[in-house]
C-alpha cells in the first residue's frame, strides 16, 4: 500500500465503518452524488445507497437534531458539516439537547459530528475557524481533532464506534498536505481520550493538536540544532483532556508551552495551565506560556491571516525564550 | 338509578371506528391527567413540588385524543410531548407515581432528580421527553423517523408544537427536513392562544397554524382540539397515512391554556371573561363527558367509577411516593458519558 493523505485515510476510516457496520449512515449538505465539498464522501453514495448517504438540506440543527433521534433507535449517525464553521447553527441542538441526553434522561446518542476546520488556507472569518473551545466547556460531547493521517483515520472509526456523541475536527490544511503509509490489514483504532507523544525531548513540553502540531515539529527540529530538546505531545483528544499524559511530560521537562491554532481567550491552552498549576506546580521551573492566535475573528489577506496565526517562527521564539528562562 | 340508559338501538353510531371500552379508557385517561395536576396543584402550593408546575387545564383531549391515535406498546409507535401533554405521556404509558416522582424530585424519579416535570421518556414505550428549547423535538424526532424509514419499520411519530414554539427556527428546519424525507412524523401544532403572556397576534401574522404549514408541501388540518374524538380521527388518519408512507401530517388542534404559563403566573394579561368562556362552554372533559351520556354510549354510574378509580390510583401513588428520599448528592457525577463512568469530584470537596 502507498500513502495515504489525512484526507484519504479519513475516507478510509468512514468506508470500514460503513461496510463493518449497517447501523452507520452519512447525512449532511451534499454529501451524497457530489461526494461533499472535499470530497469525503466520493463514491460513498454509489456503494452505499442515498438511504446511507442522504443529501440535506441547508439546516444544521436539523442535521444534528436527526443525527440525535436516529441514534436514540440505534443507528450510528455521521453528521457532516460542510465546514465545521456551520455548527454553531447547530451549537443549541448540540449543547442542549445532545450533550444532555444521555445525563437527564438516559438516553444513548452514539453520533459523529464531523467537519473542516482550521486556517492557514485563506478561508477568511467563515471558513477558517476552530470551534473546539465553543464545546470544550459542555459537559457529554467528546472531541477529538486528529493531526496525523493515522489518527484522522482511527479517530473517525473509534468516534463512531464510541457510546457517547463526539465532535471529529478534521483540518482541511492538513487534508492533502500529510501523507503516511498505513498498514495494511490492520484496524486502525485511536484510542479516545489518549494523547501521543510525537516527538521525545527534555528541555520543555510543547503542548498542542491539529495544524499546530506539525508547525511545533518544525520548531522543535529548528530548536534541535539549537541544542535545546523539546518535546511535542499531541492532544489528540480535547474533551476530555488526557491530563495524566500532559503531567508525565510536565513533570519530566518542566517547562510548559502550549500551542493553539485557536484565538488565546477562553482557548483551550487556559484550561490546561490551570491543570497543570493544580495537578503539577512544584515541578515548574517556569510559566506556562502560550502561543496561540490573536484575540481577532480570522482575516483573508495573507499578510493578515499569517499575521494573526501561530507560525513555526512563533514557536521557535517562544520555546527558545522559555528554554533560557 | 342510572340517568342514562346503556346504548341501545336508538344511540347515535361511535365514530372514529372506536369501542365502548375504547370511549370509556378515553375518558379514563383525560380524568387521570386532570386528577393528576389537581394533586400536583396541592402538592405545589404545600412546597412538595420542587420547581415549577405546568398544567395542561383545557387541553386534556387534544393530548389524549392525539397520542389515543397511536399503536402503543413495546416497540411500537413513537411520541414526543410538550410539557403540557401529560395526557399524551399517560396514554402512553408513564406512571402517575412516575409524574409524582419527577415534580418531587425523587431519586427514584425517571431521571433521578436530574429533570423536571415530563422531561423524562421510555424508548421502549415509544415517548421521549422534551427539552425546553421548543422546536427541538421536531428535528429529533424527523430523526428518529428517519430511522424507522431506513430500517423499514411500519412505525409512525407524533410530536408537539405551541403557536410559540412554532416560531422557533429548529421547528421550521425539522418539519422541512422531514417533509423533504418523506418520514412517517405526525405534528400536532397546539393553538392554545398563550405563549407564556404573549398572544398569537404578536407571535404571526397568519390566522391559523395550518397556513403557515402548507409551504412545505404537506397536509395541514385545523381541528376543534375540545373534542377529543375530532382530535382522534384527525391523528389517526395522519398517523395511518404516515404509516403507509405518505409522509408528514401536520394538524391543529384549536384549544386554550386556562392556568398561566405555570403556577407562579397570576395570568393578569389574560381576559377573564375570555376564561370563564373557555371553563364554562369549552371545557374538553365536561364536552366529552355529556356527549358519552347524550349519546347513550356510557352510563353516568359508570363515569363515577372511573373518576372513583383514578382517585384511588392517584391517592395512592402519592401515598407512597411522597416520602420517598432524594437522590444522592454523590449521584449527580454519574452518567455524563457512557465512558468515563462518572465526573471528576473535585479536589476542594475533600480538603
Amino acid at each position: 500500500m502507498g500513502e495515504v493523505t489525512y484526507l484519504e485515510a479519513l475516507r478510509q476510516g468512514l468506508w470500514e465503518e460503513m461496510e463493518r457496520d449497517e447501523r452507520v449512515f452519512i447525512l449532511g449538505e451534499d454529501v451524497g452524488a457530489y461526494g461533499g465539498a472535499f470530497k469525503v464522501t466520493e463514491g460513498f453514495a454509489k456503494r452505499f445507497g442515498e438511504e446511507r448517504v442522504i443529501d440535506t438540506p441547508i439546516s444544521e440543527a436539523a442535521i444534528v437534531g436527526a443525527a440525535a433521534g436516529a441514534a436514540h433507535m440505534g443507528m450510528r449517525p455521521v453528521a457532516e458539516m460542510q465546514f465545521i464553521d456551520f455548527i454553531s447553527c447547530a451549537y443549541d441542538m448540540l449543547t442542549n439537547y445532545v450533550a444532555t441526553a444521555r445525563y437527564r434522561a438516559g438516553l444513548p446518542t452514539p453520533l459523529v459530528v464531523r467537519g473542516p476546520c482550521g486556517g492557514y488556507v485563506r478561508g477568511g472569518p467563515f471558513h477558517s475557524q476552530n470551534v473546539e473551545a465553543a464545546f470544550f466547556h459542555t459537559p457529554g460531547l467528546k472531541i477529538v481533532y486528529p493531526a496525523t493521517a493515522r489518527d484522522a483515520k482511527g479517530l473517525v472509526k473509534s468516534a463512531i464506534r464510541d457510546d457517547d456523541p463526539v465532535i471529529y475536527l478534521e483540518h482541511k490544511w492538513l487534508y492533502r498536505r500529510i501523507k503516511e503509509r498505513l498498514p495494511e490489514g490492520e484496524e486502525i483504532l485511536t484510542p479516545i481520550g489518549a494523547a501521543r507523544v510525537a516527538r521525545e525531548g527534555k528541555d520543555l513540553s510543547v503542548v498542542t493538536y491539529g495544524a499546530t502540531l506539525w508547525k511545533s515539529l518544525e520548531a522543535a527540529e529548528q530548536l534541535d540544532k539549537d541544542g535545546v530538546s523539546v518535546e511535542v505531545l499531541d492532544l489528540r483528544t480535547l474533551l476530555p483532556l488526557d491530563d495524566a499524559a500532559i503531567m508525565r511530560s510536565v513533570k519530566k521537562t518542566n517547562k510548559l508551552l502550549i500551542v493553539h491554532e485557536d484565538t488565546r481567550t477562553g482557548g483551550l491552552a487556559g484550561e490546561i495551565a490551570a491543570r497543570v498549576n493544580e495537578q503539577a506546580f512544584e515541578w515548574l521551573d517556569g510559566p506556562i506560556m502560550r502561543v496561540t492566535a490573536h484575540d481577532v475573528p480570522l482575516p483573508y489577506a495573507p499578510t493578515l491571516e499569517d499575521f494573526v496565526l501561530p507560525q513555526t517562527e512563533d514557536i521557535v521564539k517562544a520555546a527558545r525564550w522559555l528554554a533560557n528562562y | 338509578m342510572a340517568s342514562h340508559a346503556a346504548p341501545t338501538a336508538q344511540s347515535p353510531p361511535i365514530p372514529a371506528g372506536l369501542s365502548r371500552d375504547q370511549l370509556l379508557e378515553i375518558c379514563r385517561y383525560l380524568r387521570l391527567t386532570r386528577t393528576l395536576e389537581e394533586r400536583l396543584t396541592a402538592l405545589y402550593r404545600q412546597s412538595r413540588v420542587v420547581g415549577g408546575l405546568f398544567r395542561s387545564l383545557g387541553q386534556e383531549a387534544e393530548s389524549v385524543g392525539s397520542a389515543y391515535a397511536l399503536e402503543r406498546g413495546s416497540h411500537r409507535d413513537f411520541m414526543s410531548p410538550l410539557t403540557r401533554n401529560l395526557g399524551s405521556m399517560l396514554v402512553m404509558g408513564a406512571a402517575p407515581i412516575q409524574i409524582l416522582r419527577q415534580y418531587l424530585a425523587k431519586a427514584e424519579s425517571p431521571t433521578g432528580g436530574r429533570d423536571l416535570n415530563i422531561h423524562f421518556g421510555d424508548l421502549e414505550r415509544g415517548y421521549l421527553g422534551q427539552i425546553s428549547h421548543l422546536g427541538d423535538m421536531i428535528p429529533v424526532m424527523a430523526g428518529i423517523t428517519l430511522a424507522f424509514k431506513l430500517r423499514r419499520e411500519p412505525r409512525v411519530g407524533l410530536v408537539y408544537i405551541g403557536d410559540g414554539g412554532m416560531s422557533a427556527g429548529a421547528f421550521h428546519e425539522g418539519i422541512n427536513f422531514a417533509a423533504a424525507r418523506r418520514v412517517p412524523l405526525v405534528v400536532i401544532g397546539e393553538y392554545n392562544h398563550w405563549a407564556y403572556s404573549t398572544p398569537p397576534r404578536k407571535q404571526f401574522a397568519v390566522e391559523h397554524l395550518a397556513d403557515r404549514v402548507k409551504g412545505y408541501g404537506i397536509p395541514a388540518v385545523s381541528v376543534d382540539g375540545n373534542d377529543v374524538l375530532a382530535v382522534y380521527e384527525a391523528t389517526r388518519f395522519a398517523v395511518e397515512r404516515a404509516r403507509q408512507g405518505k409522509g408528514v401530517h401536520f394538524i391543529e388542534v384549536k384549544t386554550y391554556r386556562r392556568k398561566g404559563h405555570a403556577e407562579h403566573d397570576d395570568q393578569r394579561y389574560v381576559p377573564q371573561n375570555e376564561l370563564e368562556w373557555w371553563a364554562k362552554e369549552n371545557d374538553p372533559i365536561d364536552r366529552y363527558v355529556q356527549r358519552l351520556l347524550g349519546s347513550g354510549w356510557a352510563e353516568e354510574q359508570e363515569l363515577k367509577e372511573i373518576d372513583e378509580r383514578v382517585r384511588v390510583e392517584i391517592d395512592a401513588a402519592a401515598d407512597a411516593c411522597l416520602d420517598e428520599p432524594a437522590p444522592s448528592p454523590e449521584s449527580a457525577l454519574s452518567h455524563v458519558y457512557g465512558d468515563p463512568p462518572a465526573a471528576e469530584r473535585l479536589w476542594f470537596r475533600s480538603v
